[in-house]
């Protein structure tokens, strides 16, 4: 067992960890933080995307003790007092989640690529996304929400 | 006068009342269920596609740390019975054995052989290593054809034969005797590759027993809550009323999760074993063993026409990989296309003939479209060959055969009353849209000049076959339920309103969708209504969610029971307001007297008279609630026009979607953001299967793309944006005029995808390409058409 001490949306915790706990594992199973989701074992899907310090991360492929001394931001720390965050406001208004199973990654990839670039266009936003797998919604409304979330003017809907 | 809601909610893009939890990451997962002395199941599973278990011996397991019990299939053999199939589709079908462990015999990569239950899912899974297993290889059954070959190695050797089921259909006239007078005849075949399901959430199921009662309540990530309940006490012999189950959020179904699964069995057995609550979650790569496949099919499909390309009959032959058991309805999906071979088109003769067969593979069952989209598929491909053929344009082709909208009601060749329609006005609205001529022309131009980077253009016309369904169909199937739906409304005291729905919702939006229903029925706040759903304890009847079944069965119920909640009250209404019935208007929530408008009762406050019952009509019950049962007379028949327009590098095989334009009808909307969702969805799910995916076995029967490293689900970065657009022809099967849209896009795309890329290449002399095209394909159909 590893001591660890990890701050995660703002709440420091201390625990002793396998040094093969999964971050994901210790935020869902020892954490109770269930706002992460995980969709796969191979590091593709993009589910448990999670901010480590300031690095947006899979928390699947990050071990718990990789994450000691540092500080987690998931999901679940984004909204303030009850505030949502523009991305949050952002998939709500435009229908960019269906099942929602991916939702939370996708949220923090995209925060990390408007933290990047502010104003990106549709393609980097897909570009952006690729390692975040969503199996509902096609994709577009998705990329709608982030440019929308950026500020920028977006069609309502495509439907004639 | 109460301020109510006067806005009609049907037809608004209501944002969604689930998002908020999914959004800050609130959700109520079935893997994200924690209580106290939760016990972890991992499951060991077959290395190999085909062998007996010669010795398996699990004590090992026992003494690894954090192991609290083991057990083969035959320690659990006693009291866990053999996994339903429920849709025994001939008289004469062959159904197997299929314990949710396996005893003597591994069928598939993946056929569960022992569980180990830990007090923590990784010390489960490392206990999984010290099982000791010896099998006696026996050779694997792939190929469908061989299958049935004389002397073939079987997959069930007591069964004497890989055959599953021989199903025909014959109607109209002969086709030998159309064929014998058409000027021209086509006949292709097609392959329907497996595809993996990949919801988003992998399964999970938790099972917390209460012992002294010998109660159990199953949490699973299904898209059928009820009818687990039902299967899992057949199963277990568990009393169906000690079952209560739960369908928590549920990240995604797409068909797989319309499953009766052994694991699910197995937790509730494990659980009643060790009077423990027991978790159970795949990864995502033993999902892709242990979650049944879709599609998986070889399509024999010939047309007969005239040279003015004028069809005449039709014959399709299938081959439909079974895999290694069948599950809930895996015999099954084959036949929800067998109808929809005839698509839009008429014609006098129509022969279909499907074989099922055991293969040593990973179950098939439903996945998104289930049937219709193997048979759209076919038949927009092979229309486009016609097309060829005659040197016909592929939109003229369709228009020459189509079911003309003046001609509605029409029964198809295949016996289904199409109830309405309109593929002219969806047609012209797509090529508009699409801007077809253009198109054309930059094809022509690329063309002549022998640009390395071709443009195709595909098109696909479909119908589809959904609102599953009419329970006398279904006999006639011989599928073994119903197909009804259930809702009830409960007006509480409060004035707030529950709806309680049989449907299962994974991600459609139902609590959104059935809100506005009811808020239009009753004219009460959108916000004031909660949907209650997924529970057998909170919603006890129902027949869940899956063949684009909701809206037109579940929330038809919904409006016919909110519509008798109305004249419960207006019996209410009239007393208090000493009228006669006749006398009362019922405008946004309130009823009022003709003529005096003064006199008014909202139905909230008619809600809360009959919980005190102070002042009721003499005979009438304290209550306004009510509950009803849809059991439609008709299929739903959402139709439309899509087109592709595909760039093909010849020299590489690399292809781009450039544009993607759809028109579909599916009757009156309910919430045109949460349409336009469920099309673009089941496109990507369409695109996917034309140019990306494929469960890739090799020549021992393991499954190559075997995680999600080796299996294309295609990103944002690999699909493209998609102009939707919609014709409105109401259905005539129900009151509210809806059809269903969950799998339209899917069942619509993969044939304009395919039609695209080989439109793109038949000048250089391509007539196909087997699905997926990835560029090797194109690339080798390319240099294969040039040799």
């Amino acid at each position: 067992m590893t001591h660890i001490k990890v701050n995660v949306d703002g709440t420091t915790y201390e625990d002793d960890v396998e040094p093969r706990l999964l971050l994901a594992h210790y935020l869902r199973d020892r954490l109770g933080l269930t706002g992460t989701p995980i969709g796969c074992d191979t590091s593709n899907c993009g589910a448990c995307t999670v901010d480590l310090d300031g690095e947006t991360v899979k928390s699947c492929s990050v071990l718990a003790v990789q994450a000691d001394g540092g500080t987690v931001t998931t999901v679940q720390g984004l909204a303030k007092d009850g505030e949502w965050t523009a991305l949050q406001h952002a998939f709500h208004e435009r229908h960019g989640l269906q099942c929602g199973y991916c939702t939370p990654g996708m949220i923090m990839a995209a925060r990390d690529l408007l933290s990047e670039n502010p104003h990106p266009t549709s393609d980097e936003v897909r570009q952006a996304l690729e390692g975040n797998l969503c199996r509902c919604t096609g994709y577009q409304n998705i990329v709608r929400a982030v440019l929308a979330a950026s500020g920028q003017q977006v069609p309502e809907e495509a439907t004639a | 006068m109460t301020d109510q809601a006067v806005e009609h909610e049907v037809g608004r893009s209501r944002l969604r009342k689930e998002d908020a939890r999914l959004i800050t990451g609130q959700t109520n997962w079935t893997d994200n269920i924690q209580v106290a002395g939760l016990l972890h199941l991992a499951i060991l599973r077959s290395p190999m596609a085909h062998a007996r278990i010669t010795r398996i011996d699990v004590s090992p397991a026992l003494e690894r740390p954090g192991v609290v019990a083991a057990f083969s299939g035959a320690d659990l053999a006693e009291g866990l019975g053999s996994l339903p199939c429920a849709w025994p589709v001939t008289e004469d079908i062959v159904l197997p054995d299929h314990p949710p462990v396996a005893v003597d015999e591994v069928r598939y990569a993946g056929d569960p052989v022992a569980v180990v239950v830990a007090r923590d899912r990784y010390a489960a899974a490392d206990a999984l290593e010290a099982i000791e297993v010896d099998y006696d290889p026996l050779p694997p059954v792939l190929d469908l054809e061989a299958a049935l070959a004389e002397g073939a190695p079987l997959v069930h050797a007591d069964k004497g034969t890989n055959r599953c089921y021989t199903w025909p259909l014959a109607t109209g006239g002969s086709f030998e005797s159309v064929r014998q007078r058409a000027e021209v005849t086509v006949k292709r075949r097609y392959h329907q590759q497996r595809l993996i399901p990949n919801a988003m959430e992998p399964r999970a199921v938790v099972v917390t027993p209460l012992a002294a009662s010998g109660e159990y309540t199953v949490y699973s990530a299904t898209q059928i809550p009820h009818i687990l309940r039902i299967m899992l006490a057949v199963v277990t012999g568990i009393p169906e009323q000690k079952l209560r189950v739960v369908a928590p959020d549920v990240g995604g179904g797409f068909g797989s999760k319309l499953q009766v699964y052994g694991e699910e069995a197995l937790a509730l057995a494990v659980a009643r074993k060790l009077g423990r609550p027991v978790k159970w979650t795949e990864s995502r790569s033993e999902g892709y063993l242990a979650t049944h496949h879709g599609r998986g099919m070889i399509q024999d499909i010939e047309v007969a026409a005239t040279r003015e390309g004028k069809l005449l009959g039709l014959k399709v032959d299938l081959l439909a990989d079974m895999g290694a058991y069948l599950m809930l309805v895996t015999p099954g999906i084959p036949l929800l296309g067998a109808f929809m071979y005839p698509a839009i088109y008429k014609m006098d003769a129509y022969e279909f003939n499907c074989t099922g067969v055991f293969t040593t593979r990973t179950p098939t069952d439903a996945y998104r479209g289930a049937g219709r989209p193997e048979a759209t598929f076919a038949i927009e491909r092979i229309m486009d060959e016609l097309a060829a053929e005659l040197g016909l344009d592929p939109v003229e082709v369709r228009r020459r055969n189509w079911i003309r909208h003046e001609e509605f009601p029409y029964t198809s060749i295949a016996g289904l009353t199409y109830d309405s329609g309109n593929y002219e006005a969806a047609t012209e609205k797509a090529l508009a849209l699409f801007g077809y001529d253009d198109l054309r022309a930059e094809q022509r131009e690329r063309t002549e000049r022998g640009a390395p980077v071709r443009l195709g253009i595909g098109v696909s016309t479909y119908t589809e076959m959904c609102g599953l369904a009419p329970s006398r169909v279904l006999r006639d199937l011989r599928y073994a339920a119903g197909g009804w739906e259930a809702a009830s409304i409960r007006m509480l005291p409060t004035g707030k309103v529950e709806v309680v729905t049989g449907t299962s919702p994974h991600g459609q939006g139902h609590e959104t969708c059935w809100s506005q229903i009811a808020a239009d029925v009753l004219g009460v706040p959108f916000d004031d209504v909660e949907v209650l759903h997924g529970d057998t304890q909170a919603a006890p009847q129902g027949m869940d969610t899956y063949g684009s079944r909701s809206l037109s069965v579940g929330g038809e119920a919904v409006h016919r029971a909110a519509t008798k909640v109305v004249e419960k009250a207006r019996k209410v209404a009239a007393h208090l307001l000493e009228a006669s019935e006749q006398d009362l208007e019922f405008t946004n929530g309130v009823f009022s007297v003709k003529g005096s408008p003064e006199a008014h009762k909202s139905i909230q406050e008619i809600a809360f008279e009959a919980f005190t019952s102070h002042d009721l009509p003499d005979g009438v019950e304290p209550s306004i609630n009510a509950e009803t049962l849809v059991d439609p007379e008709n299929f739903s028949y959402p139709h439309g026009t899509h087109l592709c327009a595909v760039e093909v590098d010849t020299e590489t095989g690399r292809t781009r979607i450039r544009s993607y334009v759809c028109v579909d009808d599916v009757g009156r909307v309910v919430n045109p953001m949460i349409v336009e969702g469920q099309v673009h969805g089941g496109i990507a799910q369409g695109i996917a299967q034309a140019l990306y995916e494929e469960a890739v076995y090799d020549a021992e029967g393991n499954l190559v793309s075997g995680t999600m490293a080796d299996y294309l689900v295609p990103s944002a970065a690999d699909l493209p944006d998609f102009v939707t657009g919609r014709t409105e022809t109401p259905a005539a099967s129900n009151s509210m005029g809806v059809k269903g849209v969950g799998e339209a896009g899917t069942i619509a795309s993969t044939p304009a995808v395919v039609n695209a890329v080989v439109d793109a290449l038949r000048p250089l002399g391509v007539h196909d390409v087997r699905m997926p095209c990835t560029p090797e394909r194109v690339w080798r159909a390319v240099k294969e058409a040039s040799a």
